[in-house]
């Protein structure tokens, strides 16, 4: 009996002990919980530039670089966008680190634009020690207080044992609901300081919880509306894309045989050439959707905000129809348009719910007609900017070469400008999540390391960045993160010589008064070549098929140049203060 | 057409929660009249009360906003008729303005004010009342000489009975059923 007792005490005893080493094991420091954080949430990518407020950090990734690849970009911006470009890509939350002071500011404009377009992104930042903060100490800036406005959420943190909640609250907060961007700001004590490390997923709190109850009687009267109506129309933006509805999208739509028409961050939702689809919305959109709003008896908006960009003038907006709006953000509905009936809500759930009490319909009558605007538009505009008589190229050629020499299973990155206009008109989509751009902010600088981050979510798609020879010098020294980890990114830039949208403003609005528009470029092929990176200049139609083509199955990256129109406008265009339906097509 | 709107804004008690609640009428260039912040009487909650004169479609869409950021528990605009609030005002007035002669004595019993402490130079005398209250009795002792002014942002609590407490239980279960 009392060898027994001995042998059970002895493996008590070593049970304890083992206990012990254990609990010694997750003793570590606030730099090692965080990165043992983000491995937690199932990071294995993030993007960043080291400084000193965050060395402890960086200093601990080191020891876990198999299992967390850190990008060096050449600028914190570029950490920033890469990100988004990631997340975007792949629906996951993008993650960049930088240090205090300049390191932080220089995210800003990144998680403003993330901020604008839901864009789930956590931004880790890098602080002076926490007894230094309010002395102006060594780059020290206020972020939390410089990103208030620009954040879903923040927090400072100032304790080591802090950071794993920290970290677990940015995550939820990041992704769910409508996502959008999170700082988390740490004292470089924070870093260095011990702790003892435990994570739990954060799944909720009082102050926040975005999951509504779908009002079923609500549902039941936006049915009505739809079921009853001669002329519905839908609109579609980045909503369906966030809560994965595309399927449930394509039901509701085909059952009620309703034409639907896209914002740009709702492109690539439902396929480009799905009989129902109608074309882009807004400023530089499609003549029929725009023109149509003003007609259909029925709106049906999912998933989108109503930007001003998309609507135009608010008091000659849609007024002779019903407006149903399917938005998960509270403060979102009657913002811009006021509603008849909100589904507050997700988008896949509200749709579910609505297509289950929606009666089989076609509106073929109502469909033909934007068949019908779209053929005009078609022969004013298309027409000639795919098919040029002049021998001067057109960027839509260029994206139509694109189209026709690949799958339309690309992921488009975009800048801001023109082009981009063009490349969201013209570029054809087969699959989800493959439009990625700038919209809400519009910025330039945006397109070159978000492509670069979304190649890097998504290594086996095809993903081609489209840039204007402005935006390109935005963020040029991120060709540097292409060559150091020779990522295979395909890099378009159309270039005008001109800040082509501004110009074309000029042009309209100011009297052909182009101040401060004019680009006197470098050889951009020498710069590139600089970087390793194949390149190639096409000034002629006969050269751009073939550079395309070339430059689609090239295994590494590849830069191409189109020299196009330097005056060349984009068309239809609705100006600043009219109408959607006095949208003009010249 | 603009309206005077009593914002009442409850919050978790965090560090930076004023300041983005402030930044939703910074952005939209709107001033805020007065502002209290104290605890609720809930332990942790804390509640803003605020005084905007906006139109009733601006109240609305700031309330939303407010409640939008992660850490407001519930943003609740309110028109004067709908609350019972209330304003403290102190009056600093030098002893020899007093004793010169004069009904302070007089304007001080009409307007219900009383005297909070006597210094050796100095009287500091209290009202609490609505803004135009006290502005009235600050009107009527202008002549005697007022050394320093103040008036505190105003305090309100609503008339219907939704009680705090109730909502956040019910936040509580949802939050708890979350996980």
């Amino acid at each position: 009996m009392e060898i027994v007792a001995n042998e059970q005490k002895t493996q008590q005893k070593k049970q304890v002990q083992k206990a012990e080493i254990k609990k010694q094991e997750n003793i570590m420091n606030g730099a090692q919980a965080l990165i043992q954080s983000l491995l937690c949430e199932d990071v294995d990518l993030l993007f960043g530039y080291p400084g000193g407020a965050i060395m402890p950090v960086y200093d601990a990734l080191f020891d876990f670089e198999d299992k967390l690849t850190h990008i060096l970009t050449r600028h914190e911006q570029g950490a920033v966008h890469a990100a988004q470009g990631y997340a975007r890509a792949t629906g996951k939350v993008g993650v960049c680190m930088a240090t205090s002071g300049p390191g932080a500011t220089n995210l800003i404009t990144g998680i403003a634009d993330a901020q604008l377009d839901s864009t789930p992104l956590v931004c880790i930042t890098g602080q002076v020690a926490s007894h230094l903060l309010g002395t102006d100490a060594f780059q020290e800036i206020d972020i939390i207080g410089i990103s208030l406005p620009i954040t879903k959420w923040s927090f400072q943190v100032t304790k080591a044992e802090e950071i794993p909640l920290a970290i677990a609250k940015a995550f939820y907060i990041a992704r769910s609901g409508k996502p959008g961007p999170v700082l988390i700001d740490i004292t470089k004590d924070a870093q260095f300081g011990q702790c003892d490390f435990k994570y739990e997923h954060f799944k909720g709190m009082r102050s926040y919880l975005p999951k509504n109850e779908l009002n079923f009687e609500k549902v039941r009267k936006a049915a009505q509306l739809i079921n009853e109506a001669k002329k519905p129309f839908v609109l579609f933006g980045q909503g369906v894309i966030i809560s994965e509805a595309e399927k449930e999208f394509k039901q509701f739509i085909e059952k009620a045989g309703i034409p639907a028409a896209w914002t740009i961050l709702g492109l690539s939702a439902l396929e480009s050439d799905h009989e129902l689809n109608v074309g882009m919305l807004g400023m530089h959109g499609n003549y029929a959707p725009n023109k149509l709003t003003n007609e259909c008896d029925v709106l049906i908006a999912v998933g989108m905000r109503f930007d001003d960009r998309v609507t135009g003038d608010l008091s000659r907006y849609a007024k002779q129809a019903k407006v149903i709006h399917l938005e998960i953000d509270p403060a979102e509905i009657d913002k811009n348009v006021k509603t008849d009936v909100a589904l507050l809500g997700d988008a896949k759930e509200s749709l579910v719910a609505l297509t289950k009490l929606i009666t089989k319909n076609s509106h073929i009558e109502w469909l033909t007609k934007f068949r019908e605007l779209e053929q005009e538009e078609y022969n004013v505009v298309i027409n000639k900017e795919l098919n040029p008589t002049s021998p001067i190229l057109t960027m839509g050629e260029v994206m139509e070469q694109i189209n026709l020499k690949s799958d339309h299973k690309n992921i488009i990155v975009t800048d801001v400008g023109q082009h981009q206009m063009v490349a969201c008109r013209y570029a054809k989509f087969q699959q989800t999540r493959s439009m990625i751009t700038s919209g809400g902010l519009g910025t330039m600088g945006f397109c070159l390391p978000a492509a670069i981050g979304a190649k890097m979510g998504k290594p086996e798609s095809q993903v081609i960045g489209i840039i204007g020879d402005g935006g390109f010098q935005m963020n040029i020294q991120e060709l540097g993160v292409i060559f150091q980890n020779k990522t295979p990114v395909k890099i378009v830039v159309l270039n005008n010589e001109y800040l082509g949208m501004v110009r074309q403003w000029q042009e309209l609005f100011f009297e052909k008064r182009y101040a401060s528009t004019t680009m006197i470029n470098p050889d951009f092929q020498t710069i590139v070549k600089g970087y390793g990176i194949k390149t190639k200049k096409v000034e002629k139609r006969e050269d751009l098929a073939a550079a395309i083509e070339e430059m689609l199955n090239y295994e590494e990256a590849y830069f191409l140049e189109v020299m196009v129109g330097k005056e060349h406008n984009v068309f239809p265009m609705i100006s600043t203060g009219s109408s959607v339906s006095d949208i003009r097509l010249k | 057409m603009k309206n005077r709107y009593t914002l009442s804004v409850f919050t978790e008690d965090v560090v930076g929660i004023l300041s983005r609640v402030n930044g939703v009428f910074t952005r939209r260039k709107i001033n805020i009249e007065s502002i209290a912040a104290s605890e609720s009487e809930i332990k942790d909650i804390y509640r803003y009360t605020m005084v905007v004169e906006v139109t009733e479609e601006e109240i609305k869409k700031i309330a939303l906003q407010i409640e939008k950021q992660i850490e407001v528990i519930k943003a609740t605009y309110y028109l004067d008729s709908e609350i019972v609030y209330q304003e403290i005002a102190l009056y600093k007035i030098a002893n020899a303005a007093l004793f010169a002669g004069g009904n302070v004595e007089e304007i001080m019993r009409r307007h219900h004010a009383r005297i909070l402490s006597v210094e050796k130079e100095f009287t500091v005398i209290e009202k609490t009342g609505h803004q135009e209250e006290t502005q009235h009795l600050f009107e009527e002792l202008e002549p005697y000489g007022i050394l320093e002014f103040v008036r505190s942002g105003r305090v309100a609590i609503s008339k219907p009975m939704d009680t705090l407490s109730s909502l956040v239980n019910k936040l509580d279960t949802l939050a708890e059923e979350a996980k």
